[in-house]
């Protein structure tokens, strides 16, 4: 029986693990060196926030595995040997397969700060992280201030989780507003502004230059690029993730930022895949990026890379767009391509409610009025709806006129979309 | 597993102890319940009129400063920080404490009523009873009973701890109105009305009557005495029976379909209530295990025969055949079955596919036995149904299942089993909702394309235990009996993938093999259209 060993028990490994079993009766073997279950890494800041305890983040039940027949090795994989198709375990344990899949996501990324290894401090991606972070920053009594680097998804739910123990935050971002290398300067500067007013010393255009410790090699304190020190017990590095990668430095899988991988998700070596966070597209898809450190990409790279694996040849081919996060109090979602910036021959049509935590962005293209994407904040959208008006190409004009019908807010709650027509139209006439 | 977790709360400590102001509103609520205490104690208060107020007052002025303290200088937006670090919260000391103390109270409320001061034959209410006196004669003319004790501690209960609930959820429209609502309908018809009713000089003892307590929750519906009286007070008694009838047979299928069993568990419903607003605190300690789901199904389905079996036991009873009432008490077992067996047929006509294996077996099982224990009274032909006296199965149930299930179990375990144990695994009327719901409504929990992140937050914080991440990560409606549509599970979700709807009943039960977002001819290829 064909036996496919899969590295990483996260949303990619444990989706194609699933897809695997239903399409056939291989023999999997997922190996992690984690945790001994698939946990949700989305749902790490809700446990040190109480909301959930760590067996919460679990999707599945301690017995699914078994009844599904899919093995379970709580190890670490120090080498992969491709030649004799072999993976070697710190438990000196030896796993041969038939078919590899690689399923290792990310760790955080460093750039060489001075003082980036010490202690007290670190990012946010692992299990473990999350152990460290209860022993360094458990409340503020022993964390007095912490510091966090880097405005993006994972900084901001990191000063979420701070705020959520009373630790004061500064929290450093190089960029003029929030994630605003991703967000168009409306919406950064209303999450900038949301961040703020939960009390997070939110500081734009600052950076870090260096972290000084203590004598017993803490961190004492930072000091910023332009010059100030910020005493601190706590610096979280959230200047975006990287694939986990070091372990296959010698085995001959073709590397770069991450693992190459052709449209198949197959690695320079046969019968080698690769998926999720680690996979790196040799030509990117579309207007993606050619690595992808979001949940949904795992998942459904699994997905396809099973049908593969399972004999059924089939290419990474990804729909349209989409992601969401949440921002304190105020949910993001988008739909298609919003950029920063427009693209040549696109438009921006931004909208903000006066109550300051609800706002839609539109990106369109000017001459042909095609509908490129939307940014909604504190307005829940229906992702089947906007999926199908990609695919349908409408234009901005038939999207903001319906924009009724692809509400997804619970029931009761106001919606305003009869605000953002009227100034749609107030905007589109200005413009003529 | 559980190692970490412990390392976790040695080094972790979180902020959990109360702040001031929360120290002080618990104090301000403590003082009013000292009274209580004091009055329980026979303490001889001067004034009760007075007492009886401010130790009211002070409840619920404690409840709600503790819930401005709590949310009052927050944004709006969920508030779980700490749940589960939080004893009274996450099943610690206080938790049980709390537990034992109010398992206490139900179980001196239905058996020892005279340890609160309940005045027997004739003689004057003393104790915590007592108190409540003024309160009594104010409405209805008369001492109070321990019944009326309860109805007003429970009362106070919703309204102090829904200001809290709506305050905690303000932002959430849903919320605050549903809670409104079951603020309304306790107050209203719970409380105000019936014992209005009862101290009116036209009724001669009107019984007590919950209008919106539906049978068989209300199991002595049709117990003899409360339709006699009803009888006794012509032409009112008598619409109220039938309203009563026709909330089983008209108004609740119709609203069942149209919006699902949420317009009663979690819109109207007194034990709902009181599991929405005071049980809001335990909602995430409810069982999401599939072993759990399947005792729930086990058990509230043999509670609902269980009931049903009692009923048509005390009812065949007193009918007869000598014609006290217009029906006989043959033709009315006839016609009982006459009705179980066709609505049986219909569900096994129409809605096979839809029911789970098990469910199918459960409901041959329980109506072969209904439909035998029938068979067998009309051969035994003596006055004592199903091999018991019948008000042996009657007191029997209302010992079972409507004092330990739903009182000493049901509310005084929140702080163990979650706030809506009763509900879930005890009440018959939610068993029937919950079998209409799955079968034939249009309600259904929607969830929004692939954009679920499998966090748990809606599991997590679903009162009734149900898995709801274990669909929205399949991109699955989510269409399950036990639901009471309370919107919790929409609230919390960091991602906006639930939607609780009312649409149309075809293609309500969806199963998706691929999200959206996927390539679509993959998703086609699985989903079999390809
Ligand atoms: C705090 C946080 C919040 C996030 N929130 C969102 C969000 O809201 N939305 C979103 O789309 N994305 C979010 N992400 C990103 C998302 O979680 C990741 O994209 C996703 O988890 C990647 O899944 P994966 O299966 O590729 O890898 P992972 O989940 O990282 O799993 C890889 C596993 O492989 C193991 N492993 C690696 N190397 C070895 C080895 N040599 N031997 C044994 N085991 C090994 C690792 O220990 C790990 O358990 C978030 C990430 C973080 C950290
Ligand atoms: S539906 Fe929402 S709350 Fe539930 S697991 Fe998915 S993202 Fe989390
Ligand atoms: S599934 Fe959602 S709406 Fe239904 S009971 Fe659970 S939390 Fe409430």
């Amino acid at each position: 029986m064909e036996h496919i060993v899969i590295i990483g028990n996260g949303i990619a490994g444990v989706t194609v693990a699933r897809h695997i079993r239903k399409l056939s009766d291989k023999r999997i073997t997922i190996i992690s060196a984690e945790s001994e279950f698939f946990f949700s890494r989305t749902a790490l800041m809700y446990v040190y926030m109480g909301h959930m305890k760590f067996e919460h983040t679990q999707p599945y039940e301690n017995d699914f595995w078994s009844k599904n027949r899919i093995e379970l090795v709580h190890d670490y994989v120090h080498t992969v040997e491709t030649t004799a198709k072999k993976v070697h375990l710190n438990s000196g344990r030896d796993i041969i397969y038939d078919k590899l899949v690689l399923a290792t996501g990310s760790i955080s990324n460093k750039f060489g700060w001075p003082g980036q290894d010490l202690e007290g401090v670190q990012g946010l991606v692992s299990k473990q992280d999350l152990e460290q972070l209860e022993i360094t920053a458990p409340n503020n009594k022993i964390c007095k201030r912490a510091v966090i680097i880097g405005g993006g998804l994972i900084g901001v739910e990191l000063a979420e989780m701070m705020a959520s123990r009373h630790i004061p935050v500064t929290f450093l971002i190089r960029e003029k507003g929030f994630w605003s290398g991703v967000l168009p300067m409306p919406n950064a500067q209303l999450i900038s502004r949301h961040v703020k007013s939960h009390h997070i010393d939110l500081r734009e255009e600052e950076e870090m230059a260096e972290i000084i410790p203590d004598d017993s090699g803490k961190v004492k304190a930072i000091i910023t690029k332009k010059g100030e020190t910020i005493p601190c017990d706590f610096v979280g590095l959230c200047a975006g993730v990287r694939p986990r990668i070091s372990f296959l430095e010698n085995s001959g899988i073709e590397l770069q930022r991450g693992i190459l991988v052709d449209r198949h998700l197959e690695t320079s070596v046969k019968d080698v895949y690769a998926i999720g966070d680690c996979a790196q597209q040799r030509e990117p898809v579309g207007e993606r990026k050619p690595i992808e450190a979001v949940w949904y990409t795992g998942r459904m790279m699994g997905e396809a890379l099973a049908q593969t694996i399972c004999g059924n040849p089939t290419q990474w081919n990804p729909g349209h767009w989409f992601n969401s996060a949440k921002f304190f109090d105020i949910e993001y979602q988008t739909y298609g391509w919003v950029w920063s910036n427009p693209k040549e021959g696109h438009a921006h049509f931004h909208w903000e409610h006066e109550d300051g935590v609800r706002a839609v962005t539109i990106e369109y293209d000017v001459a042909t009025r095609k509908f490129i994407g939307i940014n909604t904040f504190g307005i829940r959208m229906k992702h089947e709806v906007f999926d199908q008006w990609l695919t349908d190409q409408k234009t901005v004009d038939e999207v903001v006129a319906s924009l009724k019908e692809a509400c997804f807010n619970p029931e009761f709650f106001n919606r305003p979309f009869d605000l953002i027509k009227k100034e749609f139209q107030a905007t589109q006439n200005a413009t003529a | 597993m559980s190692v970490y977790q412990r390392n976790m709360s040695l080094t972790g400590e979180p902020p959990k102890a109360l702040s001031r102001s929360e120290k002080v509103a618990s104090a301000i609520g403590m003082i009013g319940l000292f009274i209580l205490v004091l009055a329980f104690f026979n303490v001889n208060l001067p004034w009760k009129g007075a007492w009886l107020t401010a130790s009211l007052v002070l409840i619920c002025g404690g409840v709600i400063a503790f819930a401005k303290a709590q949310y009052g200088n927050k944004q709006a937006g969920i508030k779980n920080d700490g749940v589960w670090f939080k004893d009274l919260s996450s099943r610690g000391f206080y938790g049980w404490v709390l537990a034992i103390f109010l398992t206490s109270f139900y179980i001196v409320l239905y058996f020892y009523a005279e340890l609160l001061g309940q005045g027997a034959n004739g003689a004057s209410n003393t104790g915590l009873i007592g108190l409540f006196d003024p309160l009594s004669y104010l409405l209805k003319g008369k001492p109070a009973s321990q019944w009326f004790v309860y109805g007003t501690l429970y009362t106070v209960a919703i309204l102090s701890f829904g200001i809290k609930f709506i305050w905690k959820y303000r932002h959430n429209s849903y919320e605050v109105i549903r809670t409104g609502s079951v603020m309304f309908f306790q107050t209203a018809f719970a409380f105000f009305i019936p014992e209005i009713m009862a101290g009116l000089n036209a009724t001669k003892d009107l019984p007590y009557y919950d209008l919106k307590n539906v049978w068989p929750l209300n199991y002595y519906l049709f117990d003899q005495w409360n339709i006699d009286q009803l009888l006794a007070n012509g032409s009112l008694g008598l619409t109220m029976l039938l309203f009563g009838i026709a909330s089983i047979f008209v108004i609740t299928p119709i609203l069942t379909y149209k919006y699902g069993k949420r317009w009663y568990c979690s819109w109207v419903c007194g034990c709902g209530g009181l599991a929405e607003t005071a049980g809001d605190a335990f909602r995430q300690l409810s069982d999401k295990s599939t072993r759990a789901w399947k005792i729930e199904r086990w058990l509230i389905h043999t509670v609902l025969v269980f009931a049903v079996i009692s009923t048509v036991g005390v009812i065949h009873s007193y009918l007869g055949n000598d014609g006290k009432y217009w029906l006989t008490a043959t033709s009315f077992l006839i016609s009982v079955a006459v009705f179980l067996t066709v609505l049986f047929a219909l569900i096994w006509i129409f809605k096979r596919d839809e029911l789970q294996q098990d469910a199918k077996y459960g409901a041959i099982g329980f109506l072969v036995i209904i439909l035998a224990f029938i068979a067998i009274h009309f051969m035994a032909g003596t006055e004592s149904l199903f091999f018991f006296k019948h008000y042996a199965v009657r007191s029997t149930y209302g010992f079972l299942i409507g004092s330990i299930f739903s009182g000493v179990i049901g509310t005084g375990f929140y702080p163990i089993l979650g706030s809506r144990a009763w509900c879930r695994f005890g009440c018959p009327m939610a068993a029937i909702l919950g079998m209409q719901q799955r079968l034939f409504s249009k309600f259904r929990i929607t969830t929004n394309g692939g954009q679920c992140i499998s966090c748990g937050n809606c599991s997590t914080y679903c009162e009734m235990g149900i898995d709801v991440r274990a669909y929205a990560q399949k991109g699955e409606n989510i269409i399950r009996s036990s639901c009471v549509g309370c919107g919790i599970c929409s609230a919390v979700c960091p991602r906006g993938v639930l939607k609780l709807e009312n649409g149309p009943l075809e293609g309500r039960i969806n199963s998706k093999a691929v999200l959206l977002g996927q390539d679509p001819d993959l998703m086609e290829l699985l989903s079999g259209k390809k």
